[in-house]
Protein backbone atom coordinates (compact mmCIF):
# COMPACT_ATOMS: atom_id res chain seq x y z
CA UNK A 1 0.00 0.00 0.00
CA UNK A 2 1.37 3.35 -1.06
CA UNK A 3 0.59 6.08 1.43
CA UNK A 4 3.31 8.68 0.83
CA UNK A 5 2.54 12.38 0.62
CA UNK A 6 3.01 12.35 -3.15
CA UNK A 7 0.42 9.63 -3.66
CA UNK A 8 -2.00 11.40 -1.35
CA UNK A 9 -1.62 14.65 -3.26
CA UNK A 10 -2.18 12.73 -6.50
CA UNK A 11 -5.31 11.14 -5.01
CA UNK A 12 -6.71 14.45 -3.79
CA UNK A 13 -5.88 16.56 -6.84
CA UNK A 14 -6.06 14.19 -9.82
CA UNK A 15 -7.53 10.75 -9.71
CA UNK A 16 -10.41 10.13 -7.37
CA UNK A 17 -10.25 13.73 -6.21
CA UNK A 18 -10.62 17.14 -7.79
CA UNK A 19 -9.93 16.58 -11.49
CA UNK A 20 -11.63 13.22 -12.00
CA UNK A 21 -14.66 14.02 -9.87
CA UNK A 22 -15.01 17.48 -11.38
CA UNK A 23 -14.93 16.24 -14.98
CA UNK A 24 -17.22 13.27 -14.27
CA UNK A 25 -19.54 15.49 -12.22
CA UNK A 26 -19.94 17.99 -15.05
CA UNK A 27 -20.59 15.12 -17.49
CA UNK A 28 -23.23 13.68 -15.14
CA UNK A 29 -24.67 17.19 -14.82
CA UNK A 30 -25.11 17.11 -18.60
CA UNK A 31 -26.77 13.67 -18.31
CA UNK A 32 -29.14 15.17 -15.76
CA UNK A 33 -30.11 18.03 -18.07
CA UNK A 34 -30.37 15.75 -21.10
CA UNK A 35 -32.59 13.16 -19.39
CA UNK A 36 -34.74 15.96 -17.96
CA UNK A 37 -35.07 17.40 -21.47
CA UNK A 38 -36.07 14.04 -22.92
CA UNK A 39 -38.68 13.62 -20.16
CA UNK A 40 -40.14 16.97 -21.26
CA UNK A 41 -39.98 16.07 -25.00
CA UNK A 42 -37.13 18.47 -25.66
CA UNK A 43 -33.75 18.00 -27.32
CA UNK A 44 -31.66 19.32 -24.47
CA UNK A 45 -28.22 20.93 -24.25
CA UNK A 46 -25.08 19.69 -26.04
CA UNK A 47 -22.50 17.48 -24.31
CA UNK A 48 -20.08 20.30 -23.49
CA UNK A 49 -22.79 22.52 -21.98
CA UNK A 50 -21.79 22.28 -18.32
CA UNK A 51 -18.10 22.81 -19.14
CA UNK A 52 -19.04 25.94 -21.08
CA UNK A 53 -21.14 27.15 -18.16
CA UNK A 54 -18.31 26.57 -15.69
CA UNK A 55 -15.60 28.27 -17.79
CA UNK A 56 -17.94 31.15 -18.55
CA UNK A 57 -18.58 31.68 -14.83
CA UNK A 58 -14.81 31.70 -14.17
CA UNK A 59 -14.43 34.73 -16.43
CA UNK A 60 -17.32 36.81 -15.10
CA UNK A 61 -17.04 39.67 -12.64
CA UNK A 62 -17.27 38.78 -8.96
CA UNK A 63 -19.54 41.13 -7.06
CA UNK A 64 -19.10 41.29 -3.29
CA UNK A 65 -22.20 42.68 -1.64
CA UNK A 66 -21.58 45.76 0.50
CA UNK A 67 -23.83 44.88 3.44
CA UNK A 68 -22.68 41.28 3.82
CA UNK A 69 -19.84 39.62 5.72
CA UNK A 70 -17.17 39.68 3.02
CA UNK A 71 -14.68 37.12 4.35
CA UNK A 72 -17.33 34.47 5.03
CA UNK A 73 -18.99 35.16 1.69
CA UNK A 74 -15.73 34.34 -0.14
CA UNK A 75 -14.55 31.49 2.11
CA UNK A 76 -17.81 29.48 2.14
CA UNK A 77 -17.75 28.25 -1.50
CA UNK A 78 -14.04 27.40 -1.26
CA UNK A 79 -14.44 25.35 1.94
CA UNK A 80 -17.51 23.65 0.42
CA UNK A 81 -15.48 22.72 -2.67
CA UNK A 82 -12.66 21.45 -0.44
CA UNK A 83 -14.96 19.27 1.65
CA UNK A 84 -16.55 17.85 -1.52
CA UNK A 85 -13.10 17.02 -2.89
CA UNK A 86 -12.24 15.26 0.37
CA UNK A 87 -15.47 13.21 0.35
CA UNK A 88 -14.77 12.20 -3.26
CA UNK A 89 -11.17 11.30 -2.43
CA UNK A 90 -12.00 9.24 0.67
CA UNK A 91 -14.77 7.32 -1.08
CA UNK A 92 -12.74 7.06 -4.29
CA UNK A 93 -9.54 5.56 -2.86
CA UNK A 94 -11.65 2.94 -1.09
CA UNK A 95 -13.65 2.05 -4.20
CA UNK A 96 -10.66 2.03 -6.57
CA UNK A 97 -8.46 -0.29 -4.55
CA UNK A 98 -6.22 -1.07 -7.53
CA UNK A 99 -4.92 2.49 -7.12
CA UNK A 100 -3.18 1.19 -4.02
CA UNK A 101 -3.56 4.20 -1.72
CA UNK A 102 -4.39 3.04 1.79
CA UNK A 103 -7.43 4.61 3.42
CA UNK A 104 -6.03 4.85 6.94
CA UNK A 105 -7.32 8.30 7.76
CA UNK A 106 -10.95 8.57 6.80
CA UNK A 107 -13.74 6.32 8.00
CA UNK A 108 -17.50 6.72 7.70
CA UNK A 109 -17.68 9.23 10.56
CA UNK A 110 -15.28 11.58 8.76
CA UNK A 111 -17.37 11.33 5.60
CA UNK A 112 -20.62 12.08 7.47
CA UNK A 113 -18.86 15.03 9.11
CA UNK A 114 -17.61 16.36 5.76
CA UNK A 115 -21.08 16.08 4.26
CA UNK A 116 -22.38 18.16 7.14
CA UNK A 117 -19.59 20.71 6.55
CA UNK A 118 -20.90 21.17 3.01
CA UNK A 119 -24.42 21.93 4.25
CA UNK A 120 -23.07 24.24 6.97
CA UNK A 121 -21.07 26.14 4.34
CA UNK A 122 -24.22 26.59 2.24
CA UNK A 123 -25.91 27.99 5.36
CA UNK A 124 -22.97 30.30 6.23
CA UNK A 125 -22.54 31.52 2.65
CA UNK A 126 -26.24 32.24 2.36
CA UNK A 127 -26.35 34.08 5.67
CA UNK A 128 -23.23 36.12 4.86
CA UNK A 129 -24.60 37.63 1.67
CA UNK A 130 -26.88 40.14 3.38
CA UNK A 131 -29.93 39.31 1.30
CA UNK A 132 -33.37 38.47 2.61
CA UNK A 133 -33.95 35.63 0.18
CA UNK A 134 -30.52 34.16 0.86
CA UNK A 135 -31.11 34.10 4.60
CA UNK A 136 -34.55 32.55 4.02
CA UNK A 137 -32.84 29.86 1.94
CA UNK A 138 -30.19 29.36 4.64
CA UNK A 139 -32.88 28.89 7.26
CA UNK A 140 -34.61 26.31 5.11
CA UNK A 141 -31.29 24.53 4.57
CA UNK A 142 -30.89 24.22 8.37
CA UNK A 143 -34.35 22.67 8.66
CA UNK A 144 -33.65 20.30 5.78
CA UNK A 145 -30.35 19.28 7.40
CA UNK A 146 -32.18 18.56 10.66
CA UNK A 147 -34.74 16.55 8.72
CA UNK A 148 -32.45 14.27 6.72
CA UNK A 149 -29.42 13.92 9.00
CA UNK A 150 -30.85 11.38 11.46
CA UNK A 151 -32.24 9.15 8.72
CA UNK A 152 -28.91 9.28 6.89
CA UNK A 153 -26.89 8.39 9.99
CA UNK A 154 -29.19 5.42 10.64
CA UNK A 155 -28.70 4.30 7.02
CA UNK A 156 -24.93 4.43 7.45
CA UNK A 157 -25.32 2.55 10.73
CA UNK A 158 -27.02 -0.36 8.94
CA UNK A 159 -23.94 -0.90 6.79
CA UNK A 160 -21.72 -0.50 9.86
CA UNK A 161 -23.66 -3.16 11.83
CA UNK A 162 -23.79 -5.59 8.94
CA UNK A 163 -20.02 -5.30 8.45
CA UNK A 164 -19.47 -6.36 12.06
CA UNK A 165 -19.53 -3.00 13.88
CA UNK A 166 -16.72 -1.29 12.02
CA UNK A 167 -16.71 2.26 10.70
CA UNK A 168 -13.91 1.62 8.20
CA UNK A 169 -15.13 1.90 4.61
CA UNK A 170 -12.63 -0.64 3.30
CA UNK A 171 -13.79 -3.18 5.92
CA UNK A 172 -17.42 -2.62 4.88
CA UNK A 173 -16.40 -3.18 1.26
CA UNK A 174 -14.36 -6.28 2.11
CA UNK A 175 -17.30 -7.82 4.01
CA UNK A 176 -19.52 -7.32 0.98
CA UNK A 177 -16.97 -8.85 -1.37
CA UNK A 178 -16.87 -11.90 0.90
CA UNK A 179 -20.59 -12.29 1.71
CA UNK A 180 -22.39 -10.56 -1.17
CA UNK A 181 -23.95 -7.12 -1.38
CA UNK A 182 -25.82 -5.74 1.63
CA UNK A 183 -28.72 -4.69 -0.61
CA UNK A 184 -29.63 -8.38 -1.06
CA UNK A 185 -30.87 -8.60 2.56
CA UNK A 186 -34.16 -7.01 3.76
CA UNK A 187 -32.47 -4.52 6.10
CA UNK A 188 -29.98 -3.53 3.40
CA UNK A 189 -32.73 -3.03 0.81
CA UNK A 190 -34.77 -0.78 3.13
CA UNK A 191 -31.66 1.19 4.09
CA UNK A 192 -30.67 1.61 0.43
CA UNK A 193 -34.04 3.10 -0.53
CA UNK A 194 -34.04 5.44 2.46
CA UNK A 195 -30.44 6.37 1.67
CA UNK A 196 -31.33 7.22 -1.93
CA UNK A 197 -34.04 9.62 -0.77
CA UNK A 198 -31.64 11.13 1.79
CA UNK A 199 -29.10 11.78 -0.98
CA UNK A 200 -31.82 13.57 -2.91
CA UNK A 201 -32.27 15.87 0.09
CA UNK A 202 -28.51 16.23 0.73
CA UNK A 203 -27.99 17.41 -2.84
CA UNK A 204 -31.10 19.66 -2.60
CA UNK A 205 -32.56 18.11 -5.73
CA UNK A 206 -36.29 18.25 -6.43
CA UNK A 207 -38.59 17.46 -4.60
CA UNK A 208 -36.32 18.67 -1.76
CA UNK A 209 -34.93 21.81 -3.44
CA UNK A 210 -36.76 23.81 -0.78
CA UNK A 211 -33.72 25.90 0.08
CA UNK A 212 -32.91 26.81 -3.53
CA UNK A 213 -36.42 27.15 -4.95
CA UNK A 214 -35.67 29.12 -8.13
CA UNK A 215 -39.20 30.34 -8.69
CA UNK A 216 -39.82 31.21 -5.07
CA UNK A 217 -36.66 32.51 -3.39
CA UNK A 218 -34.44 32.70 -6.52
CA UNK A 219 -31.78 30.07 -5.74
CA UNK A 220 -31.76 30.96 -2.04
CA UNK A 221 -28.23 30.90 -0.60
CA UNK A 222 -26.62 31.19 -4.06
CA UNK A 223 -28.61 34.27 -5.06
CA UNK A 224 -25.94 36.93 -4.48
CA UNK A 225 -23.04 34.87 -5.79
CA UNK A 226 -21.65 35.75 -9.21
CA UNK A 227 -18.66 34.85 -11.35
CA UNK A 228 -16.03 32.36 -10.14
CA UNK A 229 -17.58 31.95 -6.67
CA UNK A 230 -20.86 30.84 -8.26
CA UNK A 231 -18.81 28.58 -10.52
CA UNK A 232 -17.24 26.90 -7.48
CA UNK A 233 -20.70 26.34 -5.97
CA UNK A 234 -21.91 24.80 -9.22
CA UNK A 235 -18.77 22.66 -9.45
CA UNK A 236 -19.14 21.32 -5.93
CA UNK A 237 -22.81 20.56 -6.54
CA UNK A 238 -21.79 18.71 -9.70
CA UNK A 239 -19.12 16.80 -7.75
CA UNK A 240 -21.76 15.66 -5.26
CA UNK A 241 -23.37 13.87 -8.23
CA UNK A 242 -20.27 11.64 -8.20
CA UNK A 243 -19.26 11.45 -4.56
CA UNK A 244 -22.61 10.61 -2.94
CA UNK A 245 -23.75 7.85 -5.35
CA UNK A 246 -20.22 6.38 -5.01
CA UNK A 247 -20.70 6.37 -1.23
CA UNK A 248 -24.02 4.55 -1.59
CA UNK A 249 -22.38 2.01 -3.92
CA UNK A 250 -19.61 1.46 -1.38
CA UNK A 251 -22.10 1.04 1.48
CA UNK A 252 -24.71 -1.23 -0.11
CA UNK A 253 -23.83 -2.31 -3.66
CA UNK A 254 -20.43 -3.87 -3.02
CA UNK A 255 -18.21 -1.35 -4.78
CA UNK A 256 -16.72 -1.57 -8.25
CA UNK A 257 -15.05 -4.50 -9.94
CA UNK A 258 -12.61 -3.97 -12.80
CA UNK A 259 -12.22 -7.52 -14.18
CA UNK A 260 -13.77 -8.30 -17.57
CA UNK A 261 -17.49 -7.65 -17.78
CA UNK A 262 -17.37 -6.41 -14.18
CA UNK A 263 -16.64 -2.94 -15.55
CA UNK A 264 -20.03 -2.88 -17.31
CA UNK A 265 -21.74 -4.06 -14.12
CA UNK A 266 -19.97 -1.32 -12.12
CA UNK A 267 -21.01 1.29 -14.69
CA UNK A 268 -24.58 0.01 -14.57
CA UNK A 269 -24.68 0.42 -10.77
CA UNK A 270 -23.57 4.05 -10.96
CA UNK A 271 -25.64 5.11 -13.99
CA UNK A 272 -28.66 3.26 -12.57
CA UNK A 273 -28.53 5.20 -9.29
CA UNK A 274 -28.02 8.50 -11.13
CA UNK A 275 -30.90 7.91 -13.57
CA UNK A 276 -33.28 6.89 -10.75
CA UNK A 277 -32.36 10.12 -8.95
CA UNK A 278 -32.94 12.15 -12.13
CA UNK A 279 -36.34 10.52 -12.67
CA UNK A 280 -37.38 11.19 -9.04
CA UNK A 281 -36.22 14.75 -9.61
CA UNK A 282 -38.32 15.15 -12.74
CA UNK A 283 -41.53 13.57 -11.58
CA UNK A 284 -41.99 15.32 -8.24
CA UNK A 285 -42.93 18.93 -7.51
CA UNK A 286 -41.30 20.87 -4.68
CA UNK A 287 -42.73 20.10 -1.24
CA UNK A 288 -43.08 22.52 1.66
CA UNK A 289 -40.56 22.45 4.50
CA UNK A 290 -43.12 21.06 6.97
CA UNK A 291 -44.00 18.30 4.50
CA UNK A 292 -40.31 17.47 4.20
CA UNK A 293 -39.91 17.32 7.99
CA UNK A 294 -43.02 15.13 8.21
CA UNK A 295 -41.71 12.85 5.45
CA UNK A 296 -38.27 12.40 7.00
CA UNK A 297 -39.16 12.23 10.69
CA UNK A 298 -42.40 10.28 10.55
CA UNK A 299 -41.79 7.96 7.59
CA UNK A 300 -38.12 7.60 6.63
CA UNK A 301 -36.50 7.73 10.07
CA UNK A 302 -38.77 4.97 11.51
CA UNK A 303 -38.07 2.93 8.37
CA UNK A 304 -34.33 3.42 8.79
CA UNK A 305 -34.68 2.55 12.48
CA UNK A 306 -36.53 -0.64 11.52
CA UNK A 307 -33.68 -1.47 9.12
CA UNK A 308 -31.17 -0.93 11.94
CA UNK A 309 -33.08 -3.31 14.23
CA UNK A 310 -33.29 -5.89 11.45
CA UNK A 311 -29.55 -5.51 10.88
CA UNK A 312 -28.85 -6.08 14.59
CA UNK A 313 -31.02 -9.22 14.42
CA UNK A 314 -28.93 -10.30 11.45
CA UNK A 315 -31.65 -10.31 8.77
CA UNK B 1 -10.06 36.29 -25.38
CA UNK B 2 -11.65 34.64 -28.40
CA UNK B 3 -11.76 31.30 -26.58
CA UNK B 4 -13.58 32.83 -23.66
CA UNK B 5 -16.08 34.63 -25.88
CA UNK B 6 -16.92 31.36 -27.63
CA UNK B 7 -17.57 29.77 -24.22
CA UNK B 8 -19.74 32.74 -23.32
CA UNK B 9 -21.66 32.47 -26.60
CA UNK B 10 -22.57 28.89 -25.78
CA UNK B 11 -23.82 29.62 -22.30
CA UNK B 12 -25.96 32.76 -22.22
CA UNK B 13 -28.08 32.95 -19.07
CA UNK B 14 -30.90 35.42 -19.52
CA UNK B 15 -32.54 37.59 -16.90
CA UNK B 16 -35.89 39.19 -17.56
CA UNK B 17 -36.11 42.91 -16.77
CA UNK B 18 -39.60 44.23 -17.18
CA UNK B 19 -39.52 47.99 -17.46
CA UNK B 20 -43.19 49.10 -17.51
CA UNK B 21 -44.36 46.81 -20.31
CA UNK B 22 -47.97 45.99 -21.20
CA UNK B 23 -47.02 42.35 -20.45
CA UNK B 24 -47.42 41.03 -24.00
CA UNK B 25 -43.68 40.87 -24.63
CA UNK B 26 -43.22 39.15 -21.26
CA UNK B 27 -45.75 36.49 -22.19
CA UNK B 28 -43.91 35.97 -25.47
CA UNK B 29 -40.62 35.61 -23.56
CA UNK B 30 -42.26 32.93 -21.42
CA UNK B 31 -43.40 31.24 -24.65
CA UNK B 32 -39.82 31.36 -25.84
CA UNK B 33 -38.70 29.35 -22.80
CA UNK B 34 -41.24 26.54 -23.25
CA UNK B 35 -40.26 23.05 -24.50
CA UNK B 36 -41.54 23.84 -28.00
CA UNK B 37 -38.66 26.23 -28.76
CA UNK B 38 -36.20 24.55 -26.35
CA UNK B 39 -33.58 27.30 -26.14
CA UNK B 40 -31.56 25.10 -23.77
CA UNK B 41 -30.18 23.59 -27.02
CA UNK B 42 -28.10 26.76 -27.33
CA UNK B 43 -27.27 26.84 -23.63
CA UNK B 44 -29.75 29.63 -22.94
CA UNK B 45 -31.24 29.40 -19.48
CA UNK B 46 -33.58 31.67 -17.56
CA UNK B 47 -32.12 32.68 -14.19
CA UNK B 48 -33.96 34.32 -11.34
CA UNK B 49 -31.15 36.47 -9.96
CA UNK B 50 -29.46 39.27 -11.88
CA UNK B 51 -26.11 38.25 -10.37
CA UNK B 52 -26.14 35.09 -12.50
CA UNK B 53 -27.17 36.82 -15.73
CA UNK B 54 -25.27 37.28 -19.00
CA UNK B 55 -28.09 38.83 -21.01
CA UNK B 56 -30.79 41.23 -19.86
CA UNK B 57 -34.04 40.96 -21.80
CA UNK B 58 -35.58 44.41 -21.36
CA UNK B 59 -39.24 44.93 -22.22
CA UNK B 60 -41.42 48.03 -22.09
CA UNK B 61 -40.99 51.69 -22.77
CA UNK B 62 -38.34 53.61 -20.80
CA UNK B 63 -40.13 56.31 -18.86
CA UNK B 64 -38.69 58.62 -16.25
CA UNK B 65 -39.91 56.51 -13.37
CA UNK B 66 -38.43 53.19 -14.55
CA UNK B 67 -35.20 54.43 -16.18
CA UNK B 68 -33.19 54.80 -12.92
CA UNK B 69 -34.29 51.34 -11.85
CA UNK B 70 -33.27 49.74 -15.15
CA UNK B 71 -29.92 51.50 -14.83
CA UNK B 72 -29.55 50.13 -11.30
CA UNK B 73 -30.32 46.58 -12.40
CA UNK B 74 -27.77 46.95 -15.19
CA UNK B 75 -25.17 48.06 -12.66
CA UNK B 76 -25.97 45.13 -10.38
CA UNK B 77 -25.25 42.60 -13.11
CA UNK B 78 -21.74 41.12 -13.35
CA UNK B 79 -19.85 42.23 -16.46
CA UNK B 80 -19.62 41.28 -19.34
CA UNK B 81 -23.36 41.76 -19.73
CA UNK B 82 -25.44 42.19 -22.88
CA UNK B 83 -28.79 43.89 -23.28
CA UNK B 84 -31.50 42.79 -25.72
CA UNK B 85 -34.41 45.22 -26.13
CA UNK B 86 -37.58 43.22 -26.71
CA UNK B 87 -40.56 44.80 -28.45
CA UNK B 88 -41.42 47.97 -30.30
CA UNK B 89 -41.78 49.94 -27.04
CA UNK B 90 -38.16 49.42 -26.08
CA UNK B 91 -36.89 49.65 -29.66
CA UNK B 92 -38.80 52.71 -30.83
CA UNK B 93 -41.15 53.93 -28.04
CA UNK B 94 -44.14 52.78 -30.14
CA UNK B 95 -47.35 54.80 -29.64
CA UNK B 96 -45.93 56.49 -26.55
CA UNK B 97 -43.46 58.57 -28.52
CA UNK B 98 -45.22 61.89 -27.76
CA UNK B 99 -45.85 61.08 -24.12
CA UNK B 100 -44.63 63.57 -21.52
CA UNK B 101 -42.65 61.16 -19.34
CA UNK B 102 -40.61 59.32 -21.99
CA UNK B 103 -36.82 59.14 -21.74
CA UNK B 104 -35.92 60.08 -25.34
CA UNK B 105 -32.38 58.66 -25.40
CA UNK B 106 -32.54 55.02 -24.28
CA UNK B 107 -28.88 54.38 -25.00
CA UNK B 108 -27.99 57.03 -22.41
CA UNK B 109 -29.65 54.88 -19.71
CA UNK B 110 -28.03 51.55 -20.58
CA UNK B 111 -26.12 50.40 -23.69
CA UNK B 112 -28.37 48.17 -25.82
CA UNK B 113 -26.77 45.51 -28.02
CA UNK B 114 -29.68 44.08 -30.02
CA UNK B 115 -33.13 45.45 -30.81
CA UNK B 116 -36.07 43.11 -31.48
CA UNK B 117 -39.01 45.08 -32.94
CA UNK B 118 -42.52 43.65 -32.92
CA UNK B 119 -45.64 44.16 -30.85
CA UNK B 120 -45.12 41.61 -29.39
CA UNK B 121 -42.19 40.02 -31.29
CA UNK B 122 -42.54 36.32 -32.06
CA UNK B 123 -40.31 33.90 -30.15
CA UNK B 124 -38.58 33.10 -33.48
CA UNK B 125 -37.59 36.78 -33.76
CA UNK B 126 -36.09 36.66 -30.27
CA UNK B 127 -34.16 33.50 -31.09
CA UNK B 128 -32.83 35.27 -34.20
CA UNK B 129 -31.75 38.23 -32.08
CA UNK B 130 -29.91 36.01 -29.61
CA UNK B 131 -28.37 34.12 -32.55
CA UNK B 132 -27.09 37.48 -33.85
CA UNK B 133 -25.57 38.15 -30.44
CA UNK B 134 -23.91 34.73 -30.52
CA UNK B 135 -22.61 35.54 -34.02
CA UNK B 136 -21.10 38.79 -32.76
CA UNK B 137 -19.45 36.97 -29.86
CA UNK B 138 -18.02 34.30 -32.14
CA UNK B 139 -16.54 37.05 -34.32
Amino acid sequence: MKASIGWLLFAILIFPGLFFTGVLGLIVGWLDRKVSARVQYRVGPPFSQNFNDFFKLLGKETIIVRNGIHSLFVIAPLVALGSTVLIATLVGITLFQWLGVANDFGDLIVIMYLMMVFSVMVILGGSASGNVYSSLGAGREIKLLLADELAFILVCLVAVIKAGYTFRLDAILATQQAQGMFIASPSGAIAFIVGLLCLQAKMTLPPFHISEAETEIVEGPLMEYSGPLLGFWKLSQAMLWVALPFLLIALFLGGFTVEGYGILWSLLKYVGIVVVMILIKNTNPRIRIDTALHFFWKILTPLAFLATILAVLGV
Amino acid sequence: MGWYKRRLAKSLWVFHVSGSPCNNCDIEILDLLTPKYDVERFGIKLVGSVRHADVLLVTGVFNQKIAPRIKRIYEQAPKPIFVVAIGTCTSGTCCFKDSYNIVPDREAVIPIDVYVPGCPPKPEAMIEAVAKLIGVLNG
